[in-house]
C-alpha cells in the first residue's frame, strides 16, 4: 500500500464511518508496520478531540428578547385569539352583549313595515290605525312605524314605536295633550328612539321573565 | 425537546409570536456561536443570530415539518454568515493580524483581562487557541469541521444545511481535519 495517499485516504473514511470490513483490516495492517502513519493517524484523532475541546460561548442575555422586538407585528387575529383564550369569562360576555345588540337593531330596523298588535278592532288606513269612536279595544296596543289615532277607548297600554298620536284633527299632539286623545285605561308610551326602544325590550323582556 | 420545538413551531405557523421566543431561546446559543465562529467578532455574530431568526420566522411557512428544524436554521444561519463574510469590507478589526507580526492580532495589544490562576487560565486558553485555529480556516472548511465536531450534525445533515453534495461534504472535511492537524500539531 503506498503510504500517505491510500491510506490517508482509508483513516479520513475511518473517522467518517465510512470504511468497509475489509478496508479496515487493511488499515490496521499498515498502521502496525508503518510508523509515519501511525503518527499521521494520531494526531488527526487528536485534532479531534482538540476541535471538540474549543471554547464555547453563550448568546448574550437579553438575545430572545432582542430578537422578539425586531419580529415584524404579528397578524391581530391572533392577539385577539390569545386574549379571548385567557379571559374565557370577559369573552362570553362579549359574545352574549354583542348577540344582543345585534338582535335589537334587527327588530329595531324592520324597516319601514308598519306593525300593530293583533286586535280586530282596530282599522288601518295606510300608515295610520285608528281606534273607531265608540268602540273599546281590549288588552295592550302596539303601533310601530305608524300613527296612531284614538277616537273610542283602549283599555290596556298602548306603546307607540317610531310613530306618532294624532288627534282628531289631524294635528300633532303634544306630549301633555296625549290623554285627550281618546280615552287610554293605562300607560301611553312612545318610543321613537334607540336607546329608548332598547329599554323597552329590555323592560318586556325582564317582565316576561318574571311573570314566566 | 424536539417534539416541543416541533409544537411550537406549528404554533408560530398558526401566527402565534409568542411562541417563537420559546424557539429562540432553545436554539440562541447555539445559533449565537456558530455565527461568532463563522465571523469572529461578537458584535457581527449578535446581528447575524438575531437576522438569522427574524429571517426563520419570516419564513416559517417555508419550512417543512417532516424536516429538522435545527438543520434548516443552520442553514440560514450559515447562508447569511457566508454572505456576510463575502461583503466584508476590508476593515480593522481586533483580530486581524497585525502587519509584520506572525499570528499578532490586536488582541495581544490590549492590557490582559484579569488573570485566572493555574490550571484554568491553561485549559482557557487552550481552548481559546482552538477557537483561533479553527477560525483561521477558510470558510468551507471551517462550516464544515464545526458543524461536524462542535455542533455534532451527521455529514448527511451538513450536506442538507450547506446544500452541497455529501461527496463534497467529505473531500472537504478531509481537508479541513489536514488542515487543523498541522495547526494543532505542536499543541
Amino acid at each position: 500500500m503506498e503510504c500517505n495517499k491510500e491510506s490517508v485516504e482509508l483513516m479520513h473514511k475511518y473517522l467518517d464511518g465510512d470504511l468497509y470490513k475489509k478496508e479496515e483490516e487493511q488499515l490496521r495492517a499498515h498502521l502496525e508496520t508503518c510508523e509515519a502513519c501511525q503518527h499521521h493517524f494520531h494526531e488527526l484523532k487528536r485534532t479531534i478531540t482538540l476541535i471538540k475541546s474549543a471554547e464555547h460561548f453563550t448568546a448574550p442575555m437579553d438575545f430572545t428578547q432582542k430578537v422578539m422586538d425586531r419580529l415584524p407585528t404579528e397578524k391581530k387575529r391572533v392577539t385577539y385569539m390569545r386574549w379571548f383564550k385567557m379571559h374565557p369569562v370577559l369573552t362570553a360576555a362579549a359574545i352574549f352583549f354583542v348577540l344582543m345588540m345585534t338582535g335589537m337593531f334587527a327588530s329595531w330596523s324592520e324597516d319601514g313595515q308598519l306593525v300593530v298588535s293583533k286586535q280586530e278592532e282596530l282599522v288601518i288606513q295606510g300608515d295610520t290605525v285608528i281606534v273607531p269612536e265608540g268602540v273599546t279595544v281590549p288588552g295592550d296596543v302596539l303601533v310601530k312605524n305608524g300613527k296612531l289615532l284614538i277616537k273610542g277607548t283602549i283599555d290596556g297600554n298602548v306603546t307607540l314605536v317610531n310613530g306618532k298620536l294624532i288627534s282628531d284633527d289631524g294635528s300633532l299632539n303634544g306630549e301633555g295633550l296625549m290623554a285627550s286623545a281618546g280615552g287610554v285605561n293605562g300607560e301611553l308610551e312612545t318610543v321613537d328612539q334607540m336607546f329608548e326602544w332598547m329599554w323597552y325590550q329590555l323592560k318586556s323582556f325582564l317582565r316576561g321573565v318574571f311573570s314566566f | 425537546m424536539d417534539q416541543i420545538i416541533i409544537e411550537k413551531i406549528k404554533q408560530v405557523k398558526k401566527g402565534d409570536q409568542s411562541a417563537f421566543a420559546d424557539v429562540v431561546s432553545f436554539y440562541q446559543d447555539k445559533i449565537y456561536q456558530h455565527c461568532l465562529r463563522m465571523l469572529g467578532n461578537a458584535h457581527e455574530a449578535e446581528d447575524m443570530a438575531q437576522e438569522a431568526f427574524i429571517r426563520a420566522y419570516v419564513n416559517i411557512h417555508s419550512f417543512d415539518d417532516r424536516r429538522k428544524f435545527s438543520t434548516w436554521l443552520y442553514r440560514i444561519a450559515t447562508n447569511l454568515t457566508i454572505d456576510r463574510i463575502r461583503k466584508r469590507k476590508p476593515d480593522y478589526y481586533l483580530d486581524a493580524e497585525i502587519r509584520g507580526t506572525e499570528g499578532l492580532d490586536m488582541y495581544s495589544q490590549l492590557a490582559s483581562e484579569e488573570r485566572l490562576p493555574g490550571e484554568e487560565v491553561e485549559s482557557l486558553e487552550l481552548q481559546r487557541y482552538i477557537h483561533h485555529e479553527i477560525s483561521q480556516l477558510p470558510p468551507k472548511y471551517r462550516s464544515i469541521i464545526m458543524l461536524r465536531y462542535l455542533e455534532e450534525f451527521s455529514l448527511q445533515e451538513i450536506s442538507d444545511i450547506l446544500d452541497i453534495p455529501l461527496g463534497t461534504v467529505k473531500t472537504r472535511i478531509h481537508r479541513g481535519r489536514e488542515a487543523l492537524r498541522k495547526r494543532l500539531r505542536h499543541v
